[in-house]
């Protein structure tokens, strides 16, 4: 079939055009399922929800405690201020403990040290231990494991108070 | 191949004649005890992956060492022991540790097929590289066979792929940290590695979810594509016109070469490698446990953490090394110069020499030698005096871990190359044979130096002493 106005698309080329078009977004849309379909799932109460690690006054300033089922240590500056600092070291991920003698988090794996704050006072680890956001309700402490947040270093804007 | 080239002809009534008399005489010769019938069965589905006759001098065992066959005799057992392993295992988070204690306890011949699992699966990443040794040494890269070089390689990864991903399965302590460590190198590749790593891991540690994740990559997609992969490998073997031809120097012509029938020639000698490798796997199962600690606890790391034994190369040069240099630059730099080799590294004389020339030789003893001194006292001097982050602390690490040891390595390189082509004026093919026989060393000796020499901390401390 001659098409002599070039300005016109023929009812041949409009057809692949669609079809080209329609798979093009069949192929993105399947894709962007595969992408949801694989992405966390995440469980009630269990690490990587949000998760209540208890009362305000249940935590004495300049103190740290490890709270098992979030994965982090909930730390209370001396000002009263928090901190949910997540365990994993920032070099290559195993967890790190707090040695309370020494006032520091150490990394078993490959001796990284860190301070209250989580930041690095010891490399390999290049930066401070990720955080997790802290939200205080009623006294309530509840910490969104779903997402670390990552930082370069300590910051004050990242204490929360109650 | 020469046997498919057959002429073209337009004479197509003489060509019918003839095919209705081969038929005739075919029939005519289809032996008839059931013996006979079997064994030309056997040999016509051999004769659909080999051509029918090979060149006498490919056979020589000392060309290829048989590394490609054993390859694929692992590829096999490993397919026929996982399907077996699967029906004793549940890829959910305590119940996988707990089947295989079951396993080992109460299944008749479990931790045989476990073990055999095991050492196959590790061998053949030995084997493999071996492979591609033997591949890069006797120049068989070279076009035609470009192609096959390239699939080689995917190949490889994906080898190393299933490693990593059945090594998380037993859920073990082992097999916790040698992942987390792993998916964390993973994590520094620039841009992508986060979201790559999550999206692998299932969230942002290893969990059940990765154990799914990995489970289901390890057990379907990865060994379809691996199976897959090494079909056209055959085939294509097939179609750049069989095996290159061992010379034994770039001078010598081959007259005439001698070809002798597939059957029995070819296929008598693999036969009796793989059942002497089938031998030699059977009792290295029955004598070596697979190893199998405590269950994982992802509030205890051990102390140290290593990633699996083939990654102990990048972990250690981590050590000394800014992350997007080892896990982003590197890769992407070598993989431009593996696949970009035969178009550059083509002499079409020297494929089938080893070591390209009796020069070629003497640069590879040096080049192997020199690594074998030069990197142990690199990482010795990186560890205890040499520091651009202690000398220049206002910097900041991308530069003094990555920029400034970057540049004086390629600064090194470029000198070695300069002296090398000066003194012992070597051509193009022997500087790459020199640079790849000191870069394959150096990782050598940095995977050993990772595995063994690394304790607590990873300080490096002397094996005995551990
Ligand atoms: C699952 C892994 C692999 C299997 C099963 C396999 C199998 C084979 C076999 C059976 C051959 C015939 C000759 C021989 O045994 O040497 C061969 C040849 C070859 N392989 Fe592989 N291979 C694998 C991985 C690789 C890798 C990693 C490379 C390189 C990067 C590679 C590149 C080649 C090339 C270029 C040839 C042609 C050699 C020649 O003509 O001399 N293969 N392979
Ligand atoms: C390229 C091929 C393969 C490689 C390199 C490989 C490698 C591995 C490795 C290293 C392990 C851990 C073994 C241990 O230390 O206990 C493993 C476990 C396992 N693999 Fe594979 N595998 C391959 C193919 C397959 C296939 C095809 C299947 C099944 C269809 C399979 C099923 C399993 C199962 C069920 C386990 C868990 C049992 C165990 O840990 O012993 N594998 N694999
Ligand atoms: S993982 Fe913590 S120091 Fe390496």
């Amino acid at each position: 079939m001659e098409n002599s106005n070039p300005a016109s698309l023929s009812r041949r080329s409009f057809l692949h055009l669609a079809y080209a078009a329609l798979g093009s977004l069949a192929f993105l849309e399947s894709g962007l399922i595969l992408f949801q379909y694989l992405q966390p799932r995440l469980g009630e109460g269990e690490f990587g929800s949000k998760i209540k690690a208890g009362l305000v006054n249940d935590f004495p300033p300049n103190s740290v405690t490890h709270i098992s089922n979030g994965r982090f240590f909930l730390v209370r500056l001396a000002e009263g201020g928090f901190l949910a600092v997540y365990q994993r070291c920032t070099h290559l991920g195993c967890t790190v403990s707090w040695e309370m003698a020494q006032n520091k988090f150490i990394c078993p794996c490959h001796s990284s040290h860190f301070d209250q704050q989580g930041d690095v006072e010891n490399p390999p680890a290049a930066r401070a231990l990720d955080l997790f956001a802290i939200e205080i309700i009623n006294q309530e402490i509840w910490v969104d494991t779903a997402k670390p947040l990552s930082r370069q270093s300590f910051a004050p804007s990242q204490i929360t108070y109650p | 191949m020469s046997e498919s080239e057959m002429a073209p002809t337009n004479d197509s009534h003489r060509n019918r004649f003839f095919s209705k008399i081969s038929l005739l005489v075919a029939r005519w010769m289809i032996p008839t005890d059931d013996r006979g019938r079997i064994r030309m069965v056997v040999d016509s589905l051999i004769l659909h992956l080999h051509p029918s006759k090979v060149p006498q001098s490919t056979l020589k065992w000392t060309y290829t060492w048989g590394l490609g066959g054993l390859s694929t005799l692992l590829m096999l057992i490993l397919g026929v022991s996982g399907l077996i392993l699967l029906n004793n295992y549940t890829p959910s988070a305590p119940q996988a540790y707990l089947d295989l204690l079951e396993l080992r306890a109460n299944v008749w011949f479990g931790e045989w097929v476990r073990n055999l699992h095991h050492w196959s699966a590790n061998l053949l990443i030995l084997v493999a590289v071996l492979h591609l040794v033997r591949v890069f040494l006797t120049g068989a890269y070279r076009p035609p066979r470009q192609l096959n070089w390239v699939i080689g390689w995917l190949m490889l990864l994906l080898i190393a792929a299933a490693n990593f991903t059945g090594y998380l399965l037993p859920w073990d302590q082992l097999a916790y940290w040698a992942v987390t460590v792993g998916s964390s190198l993973i994590a520094y590749l620039p841009l992508v590695g986060e979201g790559l790593a999550r999206l692998a891991l299932g969230g942002t540690e290893v969990s059940t979810n990765t154990l799914q994740n990995f489970y289901a990559l390890h057990i379907s997609f990865i060994p379809l594509l691996i199976f897959a992969l090494m079909s056209y490998h055959f085939w294509r073997v097939r179609k750049d016109g069989g095996l290159s031809i061992p010379k034994t120097s770039a001078a010598q012509e081959d007259g005439r070469m001698e070809r002798v029938t597939t059957i029995p020639h070819l296929v008598q000698r693999e036969l009796v490698f793989a059942l002497v490798w089938v031998a030699l796997l059977i009792f290295i199962a029955k004598l070596l446990p697979a190893p199998l600690e405590d269950i994982a606890n992802p509030n205890l790391s051990p102390n140290p953490a290593k990633a699996p034994w083939y990654f102990m190369g990048f972990q250690e040069l981590l050590l000394h090394f800014h992350p997007t240099l080892i896990v982003g630059l590197l890769p992407f730099l070598l993989s431009i110069l593996v696949v970009s080799l035969p178009y550059w590294d083509n002499r079409f004389e020297s494929v089938g020499v080893y070591f390209r020339s009796p020069k070629g030789k003497r640069l590879t003893q040096l080049a192997i030698g020199t690594a074998l001194v030069v990197t142990p006292l690199w990482v010795i001097a990186d560890e205890k005096w040499f520091s651009w982050v202690d000398w220049l602390p206002f910097l900041p690490q991308w530069i003094t871990m990555g920029g400034l040891p970057f540049i004086s390595i390629l600064v090194f390189f470029l000198l070695a190359d300069r002296a090398i082509e000066r003194w012992f004026r070597a051509s193009l093919e022997e500087r790459v044979l020199f640079h790849a026989a000191f870069l394959l060393t150096a990782f050598v000796v940095l995977t050993v130096i990772g595995i063994f020499f690394r304790g607590h901390g990873m300080a490096l401390v002397l094996p005995w002493q551990g």
